[in-house]
């Protein structure tokens, strides 16, 4: 048994921003595999749950005619990873949330879950930072769309007003279109497991050069980010095994890791290094290798 | 030795009541009225309660009781599932009370609540408030040990115990070898994690008596346990075990049943249920001790060892449990598995402000055997001797004696285990192929091995019960006081009944459930006994009631009885073959015979006073992440000498098991805590890190059959011994793949980075 | 009080059910205390487990964290409902032969998953099931006599 002090099963977008609306301490509740451990941790007597899982606008997954991808906030991961539009333009994405907890999580928990909590070592931030995803969040009184980069505002605080639904995920496709990606999680366990650090890089090449490298990190600061100075840096570099390596070398600069007893800051870094050069590696071999690209 | 039953792959009997869900296990009992239990656990790691507030939580709705450590008998226990020992000198170490204002480790238990339901009890736990007086933190041997140290439990000096002993003369022995190797090594603190959490309801039934219904792999013992808590006498307490979801030792202690029972009585009988939860099951039941080992052994050139010294510390944690026991047996072990003439062995075992240490498969023994088949393979490195070839010289044999219980090794298949494990892994060439490795990720074989005892004795007492009741139709029930907690002992006890009465495994029903009241006395489950002790007690009652039959259908057919043999659930004539009577007409005439009736029912005790050592070998083949530290592996084997194997598959389950376990102890496995505070950062099942399938390498499994002349059926231990192996083969295996030595459990990525890097090798 | 009642029909192996849930009890709750089916276990209460796995419209989630009232119209199988009329399923007479069972606290979850993968009709791979199958924990066995278990039933490599 859960302490919370009451449950709304919202049949619309619009009863759930009105119920969040007219009740100040009403939290939503998506899948439920982080809010519900939370709560058995830290009873909330005086807050009401919303359930917006019966929001089936909230679970599709379109494209539109200029190509931009439109997520729903309660996709699943499970069908995240089966779904074909998401296997076509943006597979890491999929990939990312196949790692995330077992299947029977990832059957329940949901993409906009991952991305609310704030979590620093959401599998899935990291892709959505690399594709420069935009969120749409909906109150009562309209819309609003932010950058998933300005949106998380430290670990386990995100943009999100407690009388908003985060509704969809939009990526462009100049975002996704000729990039190629791998989302490496390092973790102790291959299953059922947190990351202790997670990378993910997507990139161009032309003629044998990077001509636009992303590189997005998890657990490697206070929020999820993006490495800017390594990206700035492999704009145009040829492609080899040393440029890469030094690229994962650079993606340390952006980076800000701390000590905890998880892992200490020297591995984290170490692990900063040699998984953006291994997911880079990787990327590289999707895109056709070395010598095709 | 030829047998019908022994030997066969019989089915769990209770697998179908376990895939179906109607096995049923404590917490799946729903008592009329019952009410639940909630334990306020203290929130520092030592110090004192100067002031604790119930008003509050006694005054919420549905709340029935509040007790605190000011309202527990002052009366002191122990908790260890050891048999009771009359000699006051061998009995367990009384140092803990229901409940204790002297908080001696984060999460001690200071009051309970008893409530409606499991919300109002948490909610009125937290409606009581404790001011506590904090004293320094020991966390460590040495914090408990230095000058200014409190004491955690007044007028020990903070020494749980301490032993040592020398055999020849290790100075000597030491000025005489070629070579010396002397190292550091250490383990960490692992816990049990059955996927059960303690779990117990008890209440006063309505002969008054006390009931306890536990996850407990002792009833016998608990039920003398609960006694001493409460000052009460035997014949008013009932211990039931039902189905119980795996104890690895954890459950060979009276954690819960001392304070449900109390909890029972304060609200005048009423049922009530104690569960713990995850988080509370891995710091406030057992844990596994982490091990300090200074080791040292003098070598020939030729392999040849002639003195060997080890100095372990251990941490104990907040409270006695089993003593010094479990590190104790380890001098045992480290003695028994290469005979060396001079050999010098010491510990300290020395309380501290952590989790309590007690038994956890293999008892010990996986922390001597990573130190010192870790050990092993320095020294052979350090002679260029392949280690295999260098443990052949040493290792023991058949006929050995030691010098510590003078107990002699009458069955031994050592030497053919390292023979299969060697083919198993491709020994001999991936030794070669792996050597100078350059690469990002690079390959190693390695290995392992042990000796573990079976049973206890001559530590403690070996006792067990068994009752067969012949029943009309010639099937039997069977009744032991061993503890099925998992792994198959009441499966296999039928074999061995079925073997002896010439019956069918499936004639022999078996019930589960222990009652203290009802089950013959046994001591239960643990040192991997209750095939050899537990089964000797079986195979004696068997052999009697197969007398008792052929006395009766000798009678009826007025001939002798040692004319006549069962077989088939027939009595027949041994020399002809002829079928004389069917066990069922025999049964039922017994039961109903109008001259002569009188059923046939067995009950008797059996004393083990002898031991065997069981051997066996872990080969592995791992690859190591050189710039990330990872460390997989990629196949393992274990070979085993548990002498004859009774049911060959729920043996390779017990193997696969303790292979798994063995991997997570080897690499992911450590409960941590904060370095001040005490406070454990990871006593939850996504941060304290079992293996999952996805994590489990290619395992295999062989046995080489010896017969060991003490058993009932030629069998030795093999419960607790898959565990041991795994963990110092993986370490050899990395230090073979990289010649690195990693001295320190777990071998998780970020210590093996730093070694990696301390060696020049990132 | 009375608003965290709430009354939800479901199908619970098979029989139709009008039931009257506290909106903060979990389906775990609800089936254990409430329908008494004892099958599904409390292991970790937070989804780390699998032992309480049951099928929810035929998939396999952690009934831990799921609340009861999501069953509402719902068709929730539990390791109960799974034998027809005393015989076992090929996939539980696996478990069974193959000695995938020791504790068997962890085993009904387990077969609730191995059911719901076999339902799908899907070819699939050894390290298929190991992932599909990696939401359990399980400390007696290390997995390998239920990994041949599910083997058996569904149709790998």
């Amino acid at each position: 048994m859960f302490e919370f002090s009451e449950y709304y099963e919202a049949s619309s977008l619009d009863e759930a921003t009105e119920f969040l609306a007219k009740n100040p301490r009403a939290k939503i509740i998506a899948g439920g595999s982080d809010i519900l451990v939370e709560i058995r941790e830290h009873p909330m007597p005086d807050s009401a749950l919303v359930g917006i899982g019966r929001l089936n606008e909230l679970k599709a997954i379109s494209i539109d005619s200029e190509g931009t991808l439109s997520i729903g906030s309660m996709t699943t991961f499970e069908q995240l990873e089966k779904n074909e539009l998401i296997m076509k333009y943006v597979p890491m994405l999929g990939e990312s949330g196949g790692t995330i907890g077992g299947p029977q999580l990832r059957r329940v928990a949901t993409l906009g879950g991952n991305i609310c909590n704030g979590a620093v070592s959401a599998d899935t931030a990291t892709s959505l930072f690399d594709f420069n995803t935009r969120l749409v969040l909906e109150n009562s009184g309209g819309r609003r769309i932010v950058d998933i980069k300005d949106f998380y505002l430290g670990p386990g605080k995100t943009d999100i007003k407690q009388n908003e639904v985060l509704t969809r995920f939009l990526i462009s496709r100049a975002d996704y279109e000729g990039f190629f990606g791998c989302y490496i999680k390092f973790s102790r366990r291959k299953a059922l497991d947190i990351a202790n650090l997670g990378c993910a890089v997507i990139c161009r090449i032309k003629e044998g050069c990077f001509s636009e490298i992303r590189i997005s990190l998890g657990v490697a600061a206070p929020t999820p980010i993006r490495c800017t100075t390594a990206e700035k840096f492999a704009r145009g570099l040829e492609i080899t095994e040393e440029n890469m390596e030094n690229i994962g070398k650079k993606a340390l600069e952006d980076a800000r890791p701390r000590d905890s007893w998880r892992a200490s800051r020297a591995f984290r870094e170490q692990l900063i290094q040699v998984s953006t050069h291994r997911a880079l590696r990787e990327a590289v071999s999707k895109a056709g290798g070395m010598q095709n690209g | 030795m030829k047998y019908n039953e022994i030997g066969k792959s019989v089915k769990r009997y209770d697998a179908a009541a376990k895939v179906t869900g109607k096995a049923k296990y404590t917490g799946d009992f729903h008592e009329r009225d019952m009410l639940v239990a909630v334990v306020l656990r203290s929130t520092i790691a030592h110090g004192r309660v100067l002031v604790i507030n119930t008003e509050k939580a006694k005054v919420l709705p549905g709340v029935e009781t509040v007790v605190t450590f000011e309202d527990v008998p002052d009366r002191l226990y122990p908790t260890a599932g050891h048999p009771y020992s009359t000699e006051l000198s061998h009995q367990d170490i009384a140092d803990r009370r229901i409940l204790t204002g002297h908080v001696r480790y984060y999460g001690d238990e200071i009051a309970a609540v008893v409530a409606v339901d499991e919300l109002t009890a948490r909610k009125a736990l937290g409606l009581i408030t404790v001011e506590y007086e904090e004293y320094p933190v020991l966390l460590t041997v040495e914090d408990a040990l230095a000058g200014d140290a409190p004491e955690i439990h007044t007028g020990t000096g903070n020494i749980v115990g301490k032993m040592n002993y020398e055999f020849g003369n290790v100075e000597e022995g030491f000025s005489s070898a070629d070579f010396i190797v002397e190292e550091e090594i250490e383990t960490q603190t692992v816990q049990h994690c059955a996927m059960e959490n303690h779990i117990s309801y008890a209440y006063v039934d309505g002969q008054e008596r006390l009931t306890v219904v536990s996850s407990t792999q002792i009833p016998h013992i608990a039920r003398r346990i609960i006694g001493q808590a409460l000052d009460k006498p035997v014949h008013e307490i009932r211990v039931i075990k039902p189905f119980i979801g795996g104890g690895f030792g954890a459950k060979q202690d009276a954690c819960l049943e001392p304070l449900n029972a109390f909890l029972t009585l304060a609200v005048g009988g009423r049922p009530v249920r104690l569960e713990m939860t995850r988080e509370e099951s891995i710091i406030g039941t057992r844990v596994r001790h982490a091990v300090k080992y200074r080791i040292k052994t003098g070598v020939m050139k030729n392999g040849e060892m002639v003195a060997r010294q080890v100095s372990l510390t251990t941490a104990k944690g907040a409270y006695a449990s089993h003593g010094i026991s479990p590190v104790a047996k380890q001098g045992t072990i480290y003695l028994q598995l290469y005979p060396t003439k001079n050999v010098k062995f010491d510990l300290i075992s020395a309380y501290s402000n952590t989790p309590v240490a007690g038994a956890m498969r293999a008892y010990g023994i996986p922390q001597i055997k990573f130190a010192l088949e870790a050990h092993m393979d320095d020294v052979a490195k350090k002679i260029g001797m392949d280690p295999v070839e260098f443990r052949r010289i040493n290792q023991v044999k058949e006929g050995d004696q030691d010098p510590k219980t003078h107990l002699k090794v009458l069955s031994c298949g050592l030497d053919e285990c390292l023979d299969r494990g060697k083919a198993l892994i491709g020994w001999d060439e991936k030794r070669k192929k792996y050597e100078g490795q350059t690469g990002e990720k690079r390959r190693g074989v390695g290995m392992a091995q042990f000796c573990y005892g079976t049973g206890t004795y001559p530590v403690c007492l070996e006792i067990a019960g068994a009752r067969i009741i012949l029943r009309p139709d010639g099937s039997v029930q069977m009744q032991v006081g061993a503890t099925e907690i998992g792994q198959g002992s009441d499966t296999v006890l039928s074999q061995m009944a079925a073997e002896i009465l010439g019956i069918s495994p499936d004639k022999v029903y078996l019930e589960s459930t222990t009652d203290s009241d009802t089950s013959p006395f046994d001591t239960g489950a643990y040192a991997s006994r209750q095939t050899y002790v537990s089964g000797a007690a079986v195979k004696k009652a068997a052999l009697e009631c197969r007398e008792r039959i052929l006395d009766a259908a000798a009678a009826r057919e007025k001939t002798t009885s040692n004319s006549l043999d069962i077989r088939n659930s027939r009595i027949v004539d041994k020399g002809s073959g002829r079928v004389v009577m069917t066990l069922a007409d025999l049964a039922l005439d017994t039961y109903y015979s109008r001259e002569n009736s009188s059923p046939i029912s067995v009950d008797i005790s059996y004393q083990t006073k002898s031991n065997a050592l069981s051997f066996g070998v872990t080969f592995t083949e791992v690859e190591v992440d050189m710039k990330t530290g990872l460390v997989t592996v990629i196949e393992l084997y274990n070979v085993h000498d548990s002498g004859t194997i009774i049911n060959r598959q729920l043996a390779e389950g017990q193997v696969y098991g303790g292979i798994s376990m063995g991997v997570g102890y080897a690499l992911t496995e450590e409960l941590k805590f904060h370095p001040e505070t005490g406070k454990p950062l990871n006593n939850n099942l996504l941060d304290y890190k079992l293996p999952t399938m996805m994590d489990t390498p290619r395992m295999g499994v062989e046995f080489v059959e010896t017969f060991e002349p003490t058993a009932p059926f030629g069998n030795k231990s093999l419960g607790e011994p898959p565990a041991i192996s795994p963990a110092p083969a993986i370490r050899n295996a990395v230090l073979h793949a990289t010649g690195v030595s990693i001295n320190r459990l777990p071998m998780d990525p970020q210590r093996v980075f730093e070694k990696l890097k301390e060696e020049g090798l990132v | 009080m009375g608003d965290k009642l709430r009354r939800i029909e479901l199908t619970v192996n098979g029989r139709k059910k009008e039931i009257e849930v506290d909106v903060r009890e979990s389906l775990l709750d609800l089936i254990r205390n409430r329908l008494e089916l004892t099958g599904a276990k409390r292991g970790c209460e937070v989804g780390e487990c699998g032992a309480c796995t049951v099928l929810v419209n035929g998939e396999a989630v952690d009934s831990c964290i799921y609340l009861a009232v999501w069953a509402d119209g719902k068709e929730v199988v539990t390791v109960e409902g799974l034998a027809k009329d005393g015989k076992l399923t090929d996939m539980q007479q696996a478990f069974v032969d193959e000695g995938a069972v020791q504790c068997g606290f962890c085993t009904p979850g387990l077969v609730m998953s191995a059911t719901a993968l076999e339902s799908r009709n899907e070819k699939l791979s050894k390290d298929d099931i190991k992932r599909e199958l990696s939401g359990h924990l399980c400390r007696c066995t290390g997995y390998h006599q239920i990994s041949k278990a599910v083997e058996k039933v569904i149709d790998s490599e």
